[in-house]
């Protein structure tokens, strides 16, 4: 009997879909590796396992969990971790000025009982430390690694870091199924192997885990079989034993072959020699999304696509560019120095961005669609300005405003009541066509897009994605787009550059095939995998 | 009826309530034998002199600075202004513009100061806006003892030195807007001097907010970051905000003091940023979302409650429960207000 099972799960948020029927079987003491990009539907699955509020407030989930063949269905994460699940997540949950031994015991400490908590009852106990010690370096041991119990959380590298999450999770003496979310992610390569062999002294112990990793190469070392999800769906069930790193990235990154799909692709066109942007040695401090050693030239008139998985740094890059994270190095536009760190000397360059973070940054939520679209270039460029007094009053030209958001409105198909309708009152997507149109209205030679189709709905998606090939079909400004969605650059652009690490791990046609891109994105070099 | 709904939601349901207890106080005041001319005279009289101030609001809650509770900076200027003008022993209507001159450079000065500190806050602005307020009164009430004033209107009789802690502007500029187009109809008396220099004020603000840096303001009080992501000097647009909220409130004392007839030192601008927080607040106000429309419908209610409640709540139950129905209309506002982050009506 199979130690976890799901049937059928589903699950969709606000008539989103993003799960639809998995069904799987996890023996005990087996090793399962889950991969898929961003947006898969991994965490959604996990949450769904650990019953987290997050799947409650969203209308739940359809299908069966069961546990030893039995149907469960968790009210909360401590139901699950009661049933013998336990989860380290990608974010460390540990007290810094705690030691690790009392990090793993955290609110499970072994009491000794004195007069005071016969008294006033067992909250009085007191924390009984020889036990303590030796309860965490069994979990240690258990887990097979080197760490020290008594070290301070604050004072660790981030590999022990995990380890002593790890720890408490195995601690609990019910403990039989663990769920490690991406955990070599932030791990250096030793300490990477030393987790690879702890996972499989686990294993070796009859403790299941779950292990979700962008890591490719981890999962044939050590997983037994491997689960490949891509949009909602299991897409196949491999065996990892006769399974390559190959086949496992063109099944995430996926392709489909049918014909309507292939018709939408980007024609093949020839790049000009002209380069418009040229980028050298940039970094960018962007927290989570860390630029490290960016070379690339854009070339007059192109779609180029930058794609990767997320936290590589794809989106640090027009981010330091356009001055709003601290960046360094040389970026060129048409031979001129652009200076770094300073958003109007980008603007004043007639560069445009369009942000990922939508609300946060491209949005101003509390005001009109036509201050939305037309405030940059008000303020950067003069335009939809009335002067008085030879320039010393410059009034808000309110006609010329409105003419040119009715334009885009129309233009972008923008659901809306008019054009005086505040943003936050917009869908995601309109929201986005008005962040595009802020853009527009610039008129720049080069624009940059930042997940243009994150968080919008398919309709809403195609649209945008035409309005972006359109403007760069029929206005010859060159669009730089990054994006999380693979198929999505490659119906849009000319070429398209992969970051990993902080840095260009290859640029390709838009029309090679995606495995090959897929493999780029998981840290190899073409030329290594081959 | 979602029409009549969408009028009362626009209007504001506090502000409703408000307006409703002032009517009310002014349809019992004739059975408790008040003068409803004469109060309407009061609360037109008390707008005049306090609508700068509650203006003086306008530009930080435009810039996201907030509400302006380091109004006593703004208001120190003004004294500072008032008692070097009185100094210079110019009399009559001409000392008022020399007080708005002498005030002006300490205004810009200080708010310049008080906006870099602002700059460096950002999230807690009222709560050190608060703080620069009572510290900047108390050492005031030290230098107010030490200037070297001389004039013998406002220096303590007895030792020849420091200043009084109320002077009056008789002679001076007592009264210039108030008796200046004042229209008389029986008990009621309308200063049509002090309502204009308000509104030439408010067009000035008014304007100002529909032009290339007006809007910047507002943008950068709506989202600093879309703001800098469009190229906005952020922090400059704060300091320039400050500045102008430092100088209206200095303003604003003046035009006080004028109405009022007497200066007051020392712990005087201590609680003043109050009523006017309270009063764009009532006006429907929020503490990153205000209009013009705001100062004024918040003035005429709050200056009605406070003239309205003492008389008839008196004259009615013969208890002065008055000053607590003011505190707790005026500081329940400010709580309430601080409790919404937006919904003010534009």
């Amino acid at each position: 009997m199979p130690l976890l099972e799901m049937q059928n799960v589903s699950k969709e948020y606000n008539g989103n879909p993003v799960l639809k029927d998995v069904s799987f079987k996890l023996k005990q003491g087996e090793v399962l590796g889950l991969v898929g990009e961003n947006g898969a539907g991994k965490s959604t699955l996990m949450n769904i396992l650990f019953g987290m509020d997050v799947i409650h407030q969203t209308g739940g989930y359809g299908g069966k969990v069961l546990i030893d063949g039995k149907e469960v269905k968790f009210a909360s994460p401590l139901d699950a971790l009661k049933a013998g699940i336990g989860m380290v997540h990608q974010e460390f949950s540990l007290l810094p000025g705690f030691t690790a031994a009392e990090n793993i015991l955290l609110n499970r400490e072994p009491e000794n009982k004195n007069v005071l908590s016969l008294v006033f009852g067992p909250r009085t106990n007191t924390i009984d430390r020889k036990e303590l010690q030796k309860k965490a370096i069994d979990a240690i041991t258990k887990l097979g690694v080197t760490l020290d119990p008594d070290m301070l959380v604050s004072e660790m590298p981030v590999g022990h870091k995990q380890f002593t999450e790890i720890s408490r999770e195995i601690s609990k003496s019910s403990i039989r199924l663990l769920v490690l979310d991406e955990p070599t992610a932030v791990l250096s390569e030793k300490e990477a192997e030393m987790l690879l062999k702890a996972i499989r002294n686990l294993s070796a112990q009859g403790i299941s885990v779950i292990f979700i990793t962008h890591r490719l190469q981890e999962i044939l070392d050590v997983c037994n079989k491997v689960i490949v999800m891509r949009d909602g769906r299991i897409i196949n069930e491999l065996d990892a034993a006769s399974t390559s790193i190959q086949e496992m990235a063109r099944l995430m990154v996926g392709r489909e072959v049918s014909a309507g799909r292939a018709k939408e692709k980007a024609e093949e066109r020839p790049l000009s020699d002209k380069i418009v942007l040229s980028i050298k040695n940039l970094w960018v401090d962007m927290p989570g999304e860390t630029v490290k050693d960016v070379n690339l030239e854009v070339h007059q008139g192109e779609f180029l696509g930058i794609g990767g998985l997320a936290g590589q740094g794809k989106i640090g890059i027009p981010n330091g560019i356009m001055g709003l994270y601290p960046a360094g190095g040389s970026v060129k536009l048409n031979g001129q120095e652009i200076q770094l760190n300073n958003p109007r000397a980008c603007l004043d360059a007639s560069l445009a961005f369009v942000s990922e973070d939508r609300r946060g940054v491209g949005l101003l939520l509390d005001e009109s669609l036509e201050w939305n679209v037309a405030f940059t270039a008000m303020q950067t460029q003069n335009r939809f300005l009335k002067q008085y007094l030879g320039g010393l009053i410059k009034w808000r030209d309110q006609e010329a405003i409105k003419e040119i958001t009715d334009q885009y409105i129309n233009e972008l198909q923008i659901k809306c009541t008019s054009s005086k309708q505040r943003a936050k009152e917009l869908s995601g997507g309109n929201q986005q066509k008005i962040c595009l149109a802020k853009a527009f209205a610039l008129q720049p030679k080069l624009l940059f897009v930042s997940e243009p189709t994150r968080g919008i709905d398919i309709g809403a998606k195609a649209l945008v994605l035409q309005a972006l090939k359109r403007y760069n079909r029929e206005n010859g400004v060159t669009i730089v787009m990054i994006s999380s969605e693979l198929e999505e650059l490659r119906q849009c652009c000319d070429r398209i550059a992969i970051v990993t690490d902080g840095a260009i791990s290859g640029i390709l046609p838009a029309s090679t095939p995606s495995e090959d891109f897929g493999i780029l994105m998981v840290g190899k070099t073409g030329k290594e995998a081959k | 009826m979602e029409k009549v709904k969408e009028l009362l939601r626009s209007f504001g349901l506090p502000r409703l309530i408000i307006a409703g207890f002032l009517l009310l106080l002014f349809i019992v005041a004739p059975f408790v034998e008040i003068n409803v001319g004469a109060s309407l005279s009061d609360t037109l009289a008390r707008f005049g002199m306090n609508s700068i101030m509650v203006l003086a609001m306008v530009p930080m809650i435009h810039s996201g600075c907030g509400l302006n509770f380091g109004l006593p900076l703004g208001i120190i200027s003004g004294l500072l202004g008032a008692t070097l003008s009185i100094e210079t022993g110019v009399t009559g209507p001409l000392s008022f513009i020399l007080a708005i001159l002498y005030s002006t450079p300490f205004a810009l000065i200080l708010g310049w100061g008080y906006g870099q500190l602002l700059n460096r806050v950002k999230g807690s602005e009222m709560m050190i806006a608060t703080y620069v307020g009572f510290s900047s009164v108390a050492f005031m009430s030290i230098m107010w003892l030490i200037l070297p004033y001389s004039s013998p209107t406002m220096v303590w009789g007895y030792s020849g030195s420091g200043l009084r802690t109320t002077i009056s502007t008789d002679g001076f500029y007592s009264h210039v807007l108030k008796d200046f187009l004042q229209i008389n109809i029986g008990t009621l008396s309308i200063s049509f001097g002090e309502i204009l220099f308000f509104a030439i004020f408010a067009f000035i603000i008014w304007a100002f907010l529909h032009t290339k840096t007006g809007t910047a303001m507002t943008a950068v009080g709506s989202n600093p970051i879309f703001a800098r992501a469009s190229g906005i000097n952020v922090n400059k647009q704060r300091t320039l905000s400050v500045m102008m909220s430092t100088w209206l409130g200095a303003l604003g004392i003046l035009c006080y003091q004028q109405g009022y007839g007497f200066i007051q030192l020392y712990q005087g601008p201590m609680y003043m940023a109050m009523p006017a927080v309270s009063a764009i607040l009532i006006g429907g106000a929020s503490v990153n979302k205000a209009s013009i429309a705001n100062v004024i419908i918040g003035t005429i209610l709050y200056q009605g409650i406070v003239t309205m409640t003492p008389s008839v709540m008196n004259n009615l139950i013969h208890t002065d429960m008055s000053e607590v129905l003011r505190i707790i209309v005026s500081n329940g506002m400010i709580l309430y207000a601080l409790t919404r982050k937006t919904g003010a009506s534009r």
